[in-house]
């Protein structure tokens, strides 16, 4: 992902203010076997331009409390408000772009048409949408590979064609759903450097979940633990890196301390027995 | 040490007999080959077993000395035997097929055509009614439920059986010649086309549906983007199916109707005149038909799968 020759920074969360505040959320599933408590009172509150992300074992609600930020869930009590409206009306006014562990790209499609999809979801005209697909291929440094389709593409490159996908229609908010973990460390690695070099970019705030503490630790400006049964936040960990951090922080002591707390954190949420 | 190993691969060479490399175009159709030509060796002495006794009651009836030769040779020529042998199929094949002009009701490329024309005319039928009927059972709830017991159903009763009916009750209203045939052939084509389309259209996984729902996609939006493209493979490995149930259809729909002309009615008259050679070249008629048939959906699959980008 280079850098572009002027930053973007079209649809931003204005700096202080709250892109996602929840107040008190719980989610209850209805499933064969009763009812499952997904979510249990939820308090959280994210700035405008952070790097938020969710951590826990399976089961912890971390995919549903992301789900419930995108309108793709409803929660049962509490109140959530995205860039100061409801999740629902977030949606209709794609503040966010949602990013999910397959790339899902429409086999059909070239890779430039599928980033283009939203796009003429959304009614973007014929010239805007050449000019956005372009851009955005650019950004996740895919240019030259428009006209291949995605079975043409390695995993690492499909899902960075489905960021670029998510980010044509410049959503305020990037909803990541452990979007790295189906592919190798190295590949990984790599995708971890240019997403946070994108985030400095375009001053976006991320959301995302993962269940790797290295990974959360080296992206996050804010890491939140969650625990299983029922899911519920446990700990809120700030993590001041710079925000142009390179993988060297991964050696130093403060990186080894944060991952450490976040570690206890997920052992004190987690009884071990079951 | 090189000169060693390389003494005991070439003893290695020199053990292993030389390798038989076969031509691909044999190794291709070499199989194909063998099965045809067992099939043929085993019809030709089915013929000679099946055709004996009435060509050596004819001898008899005649007072003829005959030798076993001649009686062999007899029940590959018999007028009427009860197993035709290959090349007298062949034969009243090429004759029907070359031996008259086309439009002479003697010509099996006349009879071919008639029940083509009803075939056509039914596959788009049934697999049009066949594709609406998908579009509505996936988008509507209720439908799903109300209306697919009564498509199973409609599969069980036996076409041989309502096709006089239908015969009968469209003649009624003034309906006559191609068109009862090809409604009889969509009302057998239509069902594989409503499983597979339903199917195909059910297919988005949920990460599909999700991102759909996050743009904020309209219904229709999703099904001409997201349902529509994926249910396009379905819906060829239903009209595959399809299109010779439909031709199977058609020309069940002549026997009843005591059609004039068609492969249905050239197999009902070789049965009234015991043509048993008729009734063959008859379904061979048939069966190049269907082939051809599946060949044109095939291809239009292959080069519709083409524009979507499928792997060469």
């Amino acid at each position: 992902m280079r850098a572009p020759d002027q930053p973007i920074r079209e649809g931003v969360t204005s700096p202080g203010a709250l892109a996602v505040s929840a107040h008190g959320i719980s989610l209850t599933f209805q499933t064969a076997d009763g009812e499952v408590e997904a979510l249990s009172n939820v308090d959280l509150d994210i700035a405008g331009g952070d790097f938020v992300s969710f951590i826990g074992p399976s089961g912890c609600g971390k995919t549903t409390l992301l789900r419930v930020i995108a309108d793709l869930e409803r929660p049962s009590a509490g109140t959530i408000l995205i860039n100061g409206v409801t999740p629902e009306q977030a949606r209709v006014q794609r503040h966010y772009g949602y990013i999910f562990q397959a790339p899902a790209l429409y086999p059909w499609r070239t890779i430039e048409r599928n980033v283009m999809l939203p796009l003429e979801i959304m009614g973007f005209d014929a010239a805007e949408r050449r000019k956005r697909v372009a851009q955005y291929l650019e950004l996740v440094n895919l240019s030259g590979f428009e006209r291949k389709y995605p079975w043409q593409l390695s995993g690492g490159m499909q899902q960075r064609a489905s960021i670029a996908r998510a980010l044509s229609f410049e959503p305020a908010l990037l909803l990541m759903d452990e979007p790295f973990g189906a592919l190798d460390e190295i590949v990984r690695d790599h995708l971890n450097e240019q997403l946070l070099r994108l985030w400095n970019q375009t001053g976006k705030t991320v959301v995302f979940v993962t269940h790797s503490i290295p990974e959360a630790v080296f992206l996050s400006s804010k890491i939140v633990v969650m625990s299983p049964r029922p899911g519920r936040i446990i700990d809120v960990i700030s993590c001041d890196f710079p925000r142009d951090r390179t993988l060297e922080i991964r050696e130093t002591p403060k990186f080894l301390k944060i991952a450490q707390r976040v570690r206890s954190g997920l052992r004190s949420g987690h009884s071990y027995d079951e | 040490m090189t000169s060693s190993a390389s003494a005991t691969s070439s003893a290695f060479s020199a053990a292993r007999p030389a390798e038989i490399r076969w031509h691909p175009t044999f190794v291709r159709f070499a199989p194909v080959v063998v099965v045809v030509l067992t099939l043929i060796a085993i019809w030709y002495v089915a013929a000679v077993l099946m055709n004996l006794n009435l060509v050596r009651g004819s001898f008899e009836r005649d007072d003829t000395p005959y030798t076993t030769g001649q009686l062999i040779a007899g029940t590959m020529s018999a007028e009427r035997p009860l197993l035709p042998a290959p090349h007298q199929i062949v034969a009243t094949f090429a004759e029907d097929v070359f031996g008259w002009p086309v439009t002479s009701p003697r010509s099996l490329v006349y009879h071919g055509w008639v029940t083509l024309s009803a075939t056509f005319v039914g596959f788009l039928l049934g697999a049009t009614f066949g594709i609406i009927l998908a579009v509505l059972i996936v988008h509507v709830r209720t439908l799903q439920k109300s209306l697919l017991p009564w498509i199973i159903c409609s599969q069980m009763v036996p076409i041989l059986a309502v096709a006089p009916i239908v015969i009968v009750v469209l003649g009624a209203i003034g309906l006559r010649g191609l068109l009862p045939k090809a409604i009889i052939s969509a009302y057998l084509c239509f069902f594989p086309v409503v499983i597979g389309v339903v199917k195909g259209l059910t297919s988005p996984d949920p990460i599909q549906r999700d991102l759909m729902r996050t743009w904020s996609a309209t219904t229709a939006q999703i099904f001409w983007k997201l349902r529509w493209p994926s249910a396009v493979p379905f819906l060829f490995t239903s009209l595959k199916v399809s299109i010779t149930i439909s031709l199977i259809g058609a020309i069940v729909a002549e026997l009843p109707t005591g059609a004039q002309a068609g492969i249905g009615a050239r197999l009902l008259a070789g049965s009234y005149y015991g043509q048993t050679i008729q009734i063959w070249a008859a379904l061979v008629a048939a069966s190049v038909l269907a082939i051809g048939l599946i060949g044109i959906v095939s291809l239009i699959e292959r080069w519709v799968a083409q524009l979507m980008g499928a792997r060469a």
